[in-house]
C-alpha cells in the first residue's frame, strides 16, 4: 500500500502568542511546528504502515525552511519527503494551494492520501477536500478512526452529534482530526537517519496538469481586502462591594440584560 | 465566466434527519439582509430525501424562493451526492453569492463544491457585508462595487481578515453557526418553490454508509451552552466546583473551566475553554476564579456578557469583563445561587 501524507509547517500558537509592542503578532519570536492535525494524519499513516505494511511519502508546500517538517516526519518513520517550493507558488489561497498539491501528487502512486483537517494558522479545513476534488477521488473528512479492508478503507467520520461509519474504495483522501491519536515521538536513530536522508525538492516544472492561471497569488480567486489585529472589547465596569451587595449588583445586571 | 450573469443570494439550508439546522435559518436571515443591499432575492437550497415539507419553514423565516433537490441518494449527508446537487444548482441558477454553514457538513461540502465549479471560498466567516473592493480606491485599479466582503478570524483568533472574491462567481463563504441572526418568523408566508433534480448516478466518489451512530453523551457540549459558569484555579479544589455546579443548575447553565483546572486534573479536557480548548460564545459567561490569560480570553471573549468574580483586582480577566466583581468567590457565588433560587421561585 502507498500512502501520501500532506503536512504544513505552522507557527506554534500553543506556547502562547507573542505580540510586538504595537500589538501585531510577532511571528519571528514564535517557533514553528508540524501542524497538529497533520501530525495526527501522519501518525495514522504510520500505524497503517505498522499494521498492514505501507510506503509513506510526506509532501509539504512552503518555503525551503519547510523541509524541517519533512525531516521530522521521516524521523517518526515516514519513508520519503517531498518539498514543493517555488516563488511562483507564493501567496496561494486554498484553491491555488490545493491545485499545487494535486499537481505534485499526480506524480505519485497512492492508495490513500491523508491530510490534517485544518491548519492552526489559517483554520480553513478546505485544502484536503479540494485536493480530492481535483484528483477525482472520494473524500472522508473529520476521521476519528481508520481501518483497511481489502481494497477499501473504513472510516469513522465525526459530525456534531453523531458519527458515520463509511466505506470507500481506494484511492481515497481522508482528513484527520488531532483527536485521532497520540503521535509517536521521533526515535534517536530515526533523527540520525532523517538528517542525512535526501529530500526531494520540486518546483513549478514538476507539477502535472496544472495551469499557471491556477497557481500562486495570481491564481487565487480570493483576495485580502483588509487584515488587522483583533480589536479586543475592553474593560467594562469593575466594582468592589461586600458579598451581599455584589449579589444584588449581578442580579440587577442579569435583569437589565433579560437573562432572568 | 460572465460575472453579470450571476444574480441573487443563495444559501444552503442544512437539514439533518429532516429537521432544519439552526444555521439554515440564520443564513436565510443574513442572506435576506445582503439581498436587500443588492436589490435582489434570497433563495434557500434544500437538499435531502423527502424534505419538501421544510420549504414552508424557510419561507416563513424569509426565503423568497426555495430550490428543492429531493432524491433517495440524499437521505444521509454524503459528500459526493450533496456536492453534485449543490454544484448543479449553482451551474443552473447562477447565484452571485452562495453561503454555507461552517458546520461539520458545510466545511466538507463547501470546499468540494468550490473546487468543482472553480470559485473562491472563505472559511468560517463571522461577518458579511456588501461593499467596494478594494475598500479604498487604489490608483490604476478599478474599484468594484457590490462585492461580498467576508470577514473571518485567523491565527487562533488573534487577527481578523476581510476577504473578497472579485473575479469569480458565486462568491462563496462558510459562516460560523450562532453568529448571524435569523429573521422573525412570519406565519403563513409562502415562497416560490422550485423542484430540481440533476440526476444521481453512483460512481467511485460515492462512499457507502455502513452505520450511523448517534452520540449518547450526558456531558453537555459547552459550545452549545447559552450560559457558562466557568471556573479557574482560584476555585481552589475539585470539590469546591460544587458551588459552581449549584449556580449552573439554578440559572440553567453548564460548567466549564480554564486550562489550569484541566492541567491540575480537576476537570476533563472537553470542558476546557480557550485556545487549546474550545471556543465558546454563550449569552452569559461567568469567569469565576479565572485570572484571564490571553489563551483563555481568546476562547471566550465573544460571549455577549462576561461577568468576572476574582479576589485579585489586577487580574487581566477584568480587562475583558463587562461586569467585574472584586471579591471572594466562596462568599459571592453561594449567595448568588441562593438569591437566584428565590428569584426563580417568585416567577
Amino acid at each position: 500500500m502507498k500512502i501520501v501524507v500532506c503536512v504544513k509547517q505552522v507557527p506554534d500558537t500553543k506556547g502562547g502568542v507573542k505580540f510586538n509592542p504595537d500589538g501585531t503578532l510577532d511571528r519571528g519570536a514564535m517557533l514553528t511546528i508540524m501542524n497538529p492535525d497533520d501530525k495526527a494524519g501522519l501518525e495514522a499513516a504510520l500505524r497503517l504502515k505498522d499494521q498492514y505494511g505501507a510506503e509513506v511519502t510526506v509532501v509539504t508546500m512552503g518555503l525551503p525552511k519547510a523541509e524541517e517538517v519533512l525531516r521530522e516526519a521521516m524521523a517518526m518513520g515516514a519513508d520519503k519527503g517531498i518539498l514543493v517550493t517555488d516563488r511562483v507558488l507564493g501567496g496561494a489561497d486554498t484553491w491555488a494551494t490545493s491545485q499545487t498539491l494535486a499537481g505534485a501528487i499526480r506524480n505519485l502512486e497512492y492508495d490513500l492520501i491523508i491530510t490534517g483537517r485544518q491548519a492552526i494558522d489559517g483554520d480553513t479545513a478546505q485544502v484536503g477536500p479540494q485536493i480530492s476534488e481535483h484528483l477525482g477521488i472520494p473524500v472522508i473528512s473529520y476521521a476519528q478512526k481508520i481501518q483497511i479492508e481489502g481494497d477499501s478503507v473504513i472510516v469513522e467520520r465525526q459530525y456534531d452529534d453523531r458519527y458515520h461509519v463509511l466505506k470507500a474504495k481506494m484511492p481515497c483522501l481522508i482528513t484527520a482530526l488531532a483527536e485521532l491519536n497520540e503521535p509517536r515521538y521521533m526515535t534517536p536513530g530515526g533523527i540520525f537517519d532523517a538528517y542525512s536522508a535526501e529530500i526531494t525538492v520540486w518546483g513549478r516544472a514538476n507539477l502535472v496538469d496544472v495551469d499557471d492561471s491556477n497557481l500562486g497569488l495570481k491564481g487565487s480567486p480570493t483576495q485580502i481586502a483588509k487584515a488587522s489585529d483583533k480589536v479586543r472589547k475592553g474593560a467594562g465596569e469593575k466594582v468592589t462591594l461586600d458579598p451581599a451587595e455584589s449579589v444584588e449588583y449581578i442580579i440587577d445586571k442579569l435583569k437589565v440584560k433579560h437573562v432572568i | 465566466m460572465n460575472i453579470q450573469d450571476y444574480k441573487g443570494v443563495f444559501v444552503f439550508a442544512q437539514q439533518v434527519d429532516n429537521v432544519l439546522s439552526g444555521i439554515a435559518l440564520e443564513l436565510v436571515g443574513k442572506g435576506k439582509d445582503l439581498a436587500k443591499d443588492l436589490g435582489t432575492e434570497v433563495t434557500a437550497v434544500l437538499v435531502g430525501s423527502d424534505v419538501k415539507g421544510l420549504a414552508d419553514e424557510l419561507a416563513e423565516y424569509g426565503a423568497d424562493k426555495v430550490i428543492v433537490v429531493d432524491d433517495p441518494e440524499l437521505k444521509e449527508y454524503r459528500t459526493e451526492p450533496y456536492a453534485h446537487a449543490v454544484s448543479s444548482v449553482i451551474n443552473e441558477y447562477k447565484p452571485e453569492i452562495f453561503l454555507v454553514g461552517a458546520t461539520a457538513i458545510g466545511r466538507d461540502l463547501g470546499p468540494r463544491v468550490s473546487a468543482r465549479i472553480h470559485t473562491g471560498l472563505t472559511a468560517d466567516c463571522t461577518q458579511l457585508d456588501i461593499g467596494d473592493f478594494p475598500i479604498n480606491p487604489v490608483p490604476g485599479k478599478e474599484q468594484l462595487h457590490n462585492q461580498l466582503l467576508m470577514t473571518r478570524p485567523a491565527f487562533g483568533g488573534n487577527t481578523i481578515a476581510t476577504i473578497a472574491c472579485p473575479e469569480f462567481r458565486p462568491q462563496m463563504a462558510t459562516v460560523r453557526p450562532g453568529v448571524m441572526q435569523k429573521a422573525p418568523r412570519e406565519e403563513g408566508k409562502k415562497a416560490n418553490i422550485i423542484e430540481y433534480n440533476p440526476g444521481f448516478t453512483p460512481n467511485n466518489k460515492y462512499v457507502e454508509i455502513l452505520e450511523v451512530v448517534k452520540a449518547v453523551s450526558d456531558v453537555a457540549d459547552i459550545m452549545d451552552a447559552k450560559i457558562l459558569v466557568s471556573g479557574g484555579r482560584g476555585v481552589g479544589s475539585p470539590e469546591n466546583f460544587k458551588i459552581l455546579e449549584d449556580l449552573a443548575e439554578v440559572i440553567g447553565g453548564t460548567v466549564s473551566c480554564s486550562r489550569a483546572v484541566v492541567d491540575a486534573g480537576w476537570k476533563p479536557k472537553d470542558l476546557q475553554v480557550g485556545q487549546t480548548g474550545k471556543t465558546v460564545r454563550p449569552n452569559v459567561y461567568f469567569a469565576i476564579g479565572i485570572s484571564g490569560a490571553i489563551q483563555h480570553v481568546a476562547g471566550m471573549e465573544e460571549a455577549d456578557i462576561i461577568i468576572a468574580i476574582n479576589k485579585d483586582e489586577t487580574a487581566p480577566i477584568f480587562e475583558v469583563a463587562d461586569y467585574g466583581i472584586v471579591g471572594d468567590l466562596n462568599k459571592v457565588v453561594p449567595a448568588l445561587t441562593e438569591r437566584l433560587k428565590a428569584e426563580m421561585a417568585a416567577k
